[in-house]
């Protein structure tokens, strides 16, 4: 959905480079956990409005479905959702709002419908950090393999090479991720067979207990190889392009060609001159990108069968398992805030400049 | 797909045109077209897809009906993508069933792009206390991962018809255009023929529309572009999971049934599974190519040669 955060990038800097309001870093770096807290504070929120209080609500579907299905009184069928989402009915809107928060504060997001005595976080919990391991993996990769290639496609430019790349990048990431793997399912794996996709499926072999010992996580990267594929082959065409352009721009900045007259190195400028500045833009838009490919992953998780928080959607949306559903949504923002989070406070390592600029966004 | 074109660098130390005015949306589409190749051949791909995707229809069959006799039946001169299932032709699915795809996608893109317009312009323009709201709400919404979001809300309040979907998927699909936007007028607005249009007290509305609007066609053109790839992504993405209305022809339709019946897992079947996944591509790679063209224009040392 997002495209087309990193735009404003360099505007922002060139309109924000004049009043230096100087920050400490302390203060940016408490602001920023503020930040991410109201966050997931307004996305709690949000979530408890969607699922309590709008027409239409899952908890009213739920409660006049028991009644239909069941002949349960109102009062009881009500004491059953009450169970399930763990809210009070006898208590007022706002009493369960409080309640609610509270049990977020303690990890409890309810029961899942239809694994009775499986809490939500217990499931989440078994299968988020597989998405989290598949995701973050292949976004580093991609995202080295996309500043080296892209810094060459900048060095080339109009050549060849930076052609064929482009090309190249257009094509890969035009293509949804979730239809370029069921394409390499029905190509190597069905068509030519190359590819065992039946025993590929899942987080890891049935014979294999989680440990922290080799034989596993070669199984875990062997089953993770699929989707991990996808990621970043359909994110490396992006990076490729941004790193391009920003380095074009880079080397038309004035030190590069004062380093060129001082006579230095080829090498040392396009390393420590040209690729140091050319990356900064692209980090912001690592942590924009962490949602897009996260939440992209629901899909490509369920094409390639590989069980993170996409299968648990899958499976929660077909049976339409509500409290998991919401428990999902809730996680795996928080854990996008946290990651952005600690983007942000590497990024405020990396470029100095963005803590004393005053707040622009 | 997120990073479809890095506009990063859009070109913002470039003059405005003399007058200040007026490129005008369509001048510079014609003239994005004509300068880039590659974005010329993309914008043809993409015409072709619509007149087919719109006419096509009219000479094809209203009705298909299922024939069990020719259940996944083989690709033949007249039946080019083999059968379905339902023993349903493929093609003429593939042909009725993108006009869906296309008009959904377009529906979602005008309605992300004018709420990111408005209140990307408001922002930017007004500054102060209505700018950190808007801002702090984008960031935030920013923050969600939209398939997931779109995913469960879909799932909660069952999409009924292509009409909702398309404002569903519009109405989550601006903060990334409206970051832009705002970036965008937040330096049009120091320019000096903004201050002169000031001294002439010329007022905040006609100023915004007028003046700084214009200015910016192809920008808006080329992120409205990029929210259409972004609705289409994300709409087939919904109709996988089988979250979208799951009825008449549409490519996200066959998709689903292709992945959930298990014909991906059938050999003969290849042209049933390919047929809906290459056209959302070639649409979606039609459109990348259309925005990178009108993002040479903005950034004019992108261009080779």
């Amino acid at each position: 959905m997002a495209a087309t955060e990193r735009l404003d990038k360099p505007i922002e800097q060139e309109a924000s480079s004049k009043p230096p309001a100087r920050r400490s870093t302390a203060r940016y770096i408490v602001g920023r956990i503020v930040k991410a807290l109201f966050t997931i504070y307004v996305v709690a929120t949000a979530i408890f409005f969607l699922v309590r209080l709008l027409p239409g609500n899952p908890v009213d579907v739920y409660i006049n479905q028991q009644i239909a299905q069941y002949g349960l009184s109102y009062q009881e069928a009500a004491n059953q959702a009450a169970g399930l989402f763990a809210f009070d009915p006898t208590e007022s809107k706002l009493q369960q709002y409080l309640d609610y928060l509270l049990g977020l504060l303690k990890g409890d997001l309810g029961t899942s419908l239809l694994s009775p005595g499986s809490s939500v976080s217990e499931q989440v919990a078994a299968y988020l950090p597989w998405t989290l391991f598949s995701v973050g993996i292949a976004l580093i990769v991609s995202f080295l393999l996309g500043i080296g290639v892209g810094m060459m496609m900048a060095y080339r430019r109009g050549g060849l090479f930076d052609h064929a790349m482009t090309l190249f990048a257009s094509v890969t990431h035009s293509v949804p991720n979730f239809l370029l793997a069921m394409m390499i399912i029905v190509f190597f794996g069905v068509q030519l067979e190359w590819l065992p996709i039946a025993e590929m499926r899942g987080a890891y072999s049935p014979g294999v207990t989680p440990a922290f010992s080799l034989t596993f996580i070669a199984d875990a990267f062997y089953h993770a190889a699929l989707p991990m594929f996808v990621y970043v082959l359909t994110s490396l065409g992006g990076w490729m392009l941004v790193m391009k352009s920003s380095t074009v721009e880079t080397l038309g900045e004035d030190y590069v060609t004062v380093a060129r007259a001082r006579g230095l190195t080829d090498q040392r400028i396009q390393f420590q001159y040209v690729g140091r500045n050319a990356m900064l833009p692209l980090f912001t838009s690592f942590v924009l990108s962490l949602g897009f490919v996260v939440g992209g992953s629901i899909l490509v998780e369920q094409v390639t069968q590989y069980q993170g928080i996409g299968f648990l959607l899958y499976e929660a949306v077909q049976r339409r398992d509500y409290p998991v559903l919401q428990g999902i949504l809730l996680i795996v923002t928080i854990s996008v805030v946290l990651a952005n989070l600690v983007a942000d406070l590497l990024y405020s390592r990396v470029d100095p400049r963005i803590r004393i600029t005053s707040e622009e966004g | 797909m997120t990073q479809i074109v890095d506009a990063g660098s859009a070109d913002l130390k470039a003059p405005p045109p003399p007058e200040g005015k007026d490129a005008g949306a369509f001048k510079t589409f014609v003239r994005a077209m004509m300068r880039s190749r590659t974005g010329f051949i993309g914008f043809l791909v993409f015409a072709g897809m619509v007149l087919l995707c719109l006419i096509g229809p009219l000479f094809m069959p209203d009705t298909l009906p299922t024939d069990t006799s020719k259940i996944y039946g083989p690709a033949s001169l007249g039946h080019p993508f083999g059968f379905d299932s339902e023993g349903r032709d493929v093609f003429v699915q593939l042909i009725n069933g993108g006009r869906a795809v296309i008009l959904v996608g377009f529906l979602a893109a005008v309605i992300s792009t004018v709420i990111a317009v408005v209140f990307g312009a408001l922002a930017a323009y007004l500054g102060g206390r209505v700018d950190s709201i808007i801002v702090a709400a984008t960031d935030i919404v920013l923050t969600v991962p939209s398939i997931i979001l779109l995913a469960v809300l879909a799932a909660f309040y069952r999409v009924g018809s292509a009409w909702s979907l398309a404002v569903i998927l519009g109405v989550l699909g601006w903060p990334g255009l409206l970051r832009a936007v705002r970036a965008q007028v937040f330096s049009l607005k120091q320019r000096e023929y903004i201050e002169a249009a000031r001294l002439l007290d010329l007022g905040t509305g006609r100023i915004v529309i007028r003046e700084i609007l214009p200015n910016m066609a192809s920008f808006i053109l080329m992120n409205f572009v990029i929210g259409m790839t972004n609705a289409i992504y994300a709409m087939a993405g919904l109709y996988l999971l089988g979250l979208a209305p799951m009825q008449g022809d549409n490519w996200g339709i066959m998709i689903n049934f292709a992945w959930t019946r298990g014909a991906i897992f059938f050999q003969g079947s290849l042209g049933y599974i390919l047929a809906p996944v290459l056209a959302i591509c070639i649409v979606q790679l039609s459109l990348v190519t259309m925005a990178r063209s009108f993002e040479e224009i903005l950034n004019p040392r992108l261009r080779h040669n």
